[in-house]
């Protein structure tokens, strides 16, 4: 797209589209260390994810700021438009991707005591690349505004989301099995919750990019393929 | 005296065509000629009665010129050459027959700088009435004067004192005074040339208030050199550059998410 007339226009679009790719950056590192922190008993690990939850938001906080003074000073119009209220909605996806992560790694010390069985591990890890697999495809995705990929990802929340019914279904099984697993089981279960709605962030982080390229909102329900809610019903 | 009678524009007929079509101006095929350099080229469009619409372009891309059409204002100009047509209600404002003056009736205009005459506040609204005999008795005249200068909002600062010159008053109620002026002889369509370039943003807020409220009586067009005036007032937006109309839209979809290149760099002040 060709530059603004008033120079420091671009300036400001260029500093929010920084701070974007910043924050995705922090974010999928965090929820990549609170995953590797759970697997491996890794309290330190899982501590830093926690503090850097704070510059997530700090992060957060400064991106509206900006938006809010850019909207105030240059009046944007159609895609400008757009783009900045996109990052607004996209800082806020990356901010709860962030707490999604401090969740996971607010939930090491539980587990430490018992540790997580290698079975277990192996899912939630599995679980965790896809996600994060997909939230680093949507920031690749928001840097170069291919609308063809970004439709891509939205479609691919299917594959989480069977993942994470598969993992859901896995840990029943170990409750069941021994009800001493259940306080391990319950805290990886909101463990594979939360990587699973990471995935849900990427796929509206996606949405935004794609509104934020053609205007339109994208077409068609997007698939869904989480079947946990009704998991464990007893047929009548 | 010639060019005053021009300006606020009446006939006797006032009957308010409470046409409901879709279109209230029909452009076909317009070019405009000035000599040699050609102005406008094939522009289309349908205007809508009872809204508002807004021209935008870059200076010199013909928004002006087009506007100038819809009440034959270009007639003045000796090198100007209007081809195409141009219908109001239907009927061609070229057509050989129409009276220019009985059209202005039909079609007012505001200009870009408050040009109220030399006279009282009151003669300024009373003057266009008056002369094309809309008042049988001096109440009958009073009322219309009234009426004007409460639909342009400005009745309540100037009551006291309508005997004051019109030049006396300040930038914004000087054009609220002009808008009083055209709306007096009941008009249909009022042009609106740039009404606000001239003023602060308070007695712009005014006028685009007013705007908003004539609405729902006038087909009115306005001319902007404001992108964010066009946003706040108009209901449809049409972009000319180059002598072309390149894009005529919603004003929502027009900000938000333009169809053609030309405008989207022009709003988003890119450039082209």
């Amino acid at each position: 797209m060709t530059s603004h007339i008033f120079s420091a226009y671009d300036e400001d679009l260029k500093y929010l589209n920084r701070r974007i790719s910043e924050m995705g950056g922090l974010a999928e590192q965090m929820c990549g260390d609170a995953v590797r922190a759970l697997v491996n008993s890794d309290a330190a690990l899982a501590q830093k994810v926690i503090s850097d939850d704070v510059i997530l938001d700090h992060a957060e906080r400064e991106i509206q700021e900006k938006a809010i003074v850019t909207i105030a000073r240059r009046q944007p119009m159609a895609s400008d438009l757009r783009e900045i209220i996109g990052t607004l909605r996209i800082a806020g996806d990356l901010e709860r991707v962030g707490d999604l992560g401090k969740n996971t790694a607010k939930r090491v010390i539980a587990v430490q005591g018992t540790g997580v069985p290698r079975k277990l591990a192996r899912g939630i890890e599995h679980l965790s690349e896809l996600a994060l697999i997909q939230l680093k495809e949507v920031l690749d995705v928001f840097a170069n505004r291919s609308v063809a990929k970004a439709e891509a990802i939205r479609q691919r929340d299917e594959e989480i989301d069977a993942m994470y019914t598969s993992l859901f279904r896995e840990l029943l099984t170990y409750m069941m099995e021994d009800p001493r697993n259940i306080t391990t089981c319950t805290h990886l279960l909101f463990c594979a919750k939360n990587i699973e709605r990471i995935g849900d962030h990427a796929t509206n982080i996606a949405e935004t990019i794609y509104y934020i390229a053609t205007g339109a909102q994208p077409e068609g329900e997007r698939p869904k393929d989480d079947s946990s809610n009704t998991l464990g019903a007893v047929a009548e | 005296m010639n060019s005053i009678s021009t300006m606020i524009t009446t006939t006797t007929s006032t009957t308010k065509a409470a046409t409901m079509s879709e279109s209230k101006i029909s452009a076909r095929n317009v070019q405009v000629f000035y000599g040699e350099k050609h102005a406008l080229r094939d522009v289309n469009i349908e205007i809508r009665p009872r809204s508002v619409t807004a021209f935008i372009g870059p200076s010199g891309c013909g928004k002006s010129t087009f506007l100038r059409c819809l009440n034959r204002m270009n007639d003045t100009i000796a090198s100007c050459r209007v081809e195409g047509s141009i219908g109001i209600d239907g009927e061609n404002i070229y057509d050989p027959k129409v009276d220019p003056v009985q059209l202005r009736a039909k079609v007012g205009m505001v200009f870009q700088k408050p040009n109220p005459f030399p006279k009282s506040i009151y003669e300024n609204v009373a003057y266009g009435p008056r002369i094309h005999g809309l008042a049988r008795k001096k109440s009958d005249l009073d009322d219309i004067v009234a009426s004007a200068l409460q639909k342009a909002g400005l009745w309540n600062e100037v009551k006291d004192r309508l005997q004051e010159s019109g030049t006396g008053l300040s930038g914004g109620q000087q054009q609220r005074l002009c808008i009083a002026r055209a709306v007096a002889v009941s008009p249909e369509i009022i042009l609106m040339d740039e009404p606000c370039s001239a003023l602060d943003p308070i007695a712009t807020a005014k006028v685009e208030e007013l705007i908003h409220e004539l609405r729902s009586n006038y087909t009115i067009v306005i001319v902007t050199h404001s992108m964010q005036q066009a946003a706040r007032v108009s209901q449809r937006t049409a972009m000319f550059h180059l002598g072309l109309l390149v894009e005529e839209n919603d004003t929502d979809k027009m900000f938000t998410n333009p169809d053609d290149q030309r405008t989207q760099d022009y709003i988003m002040g890119r450039f082209g």
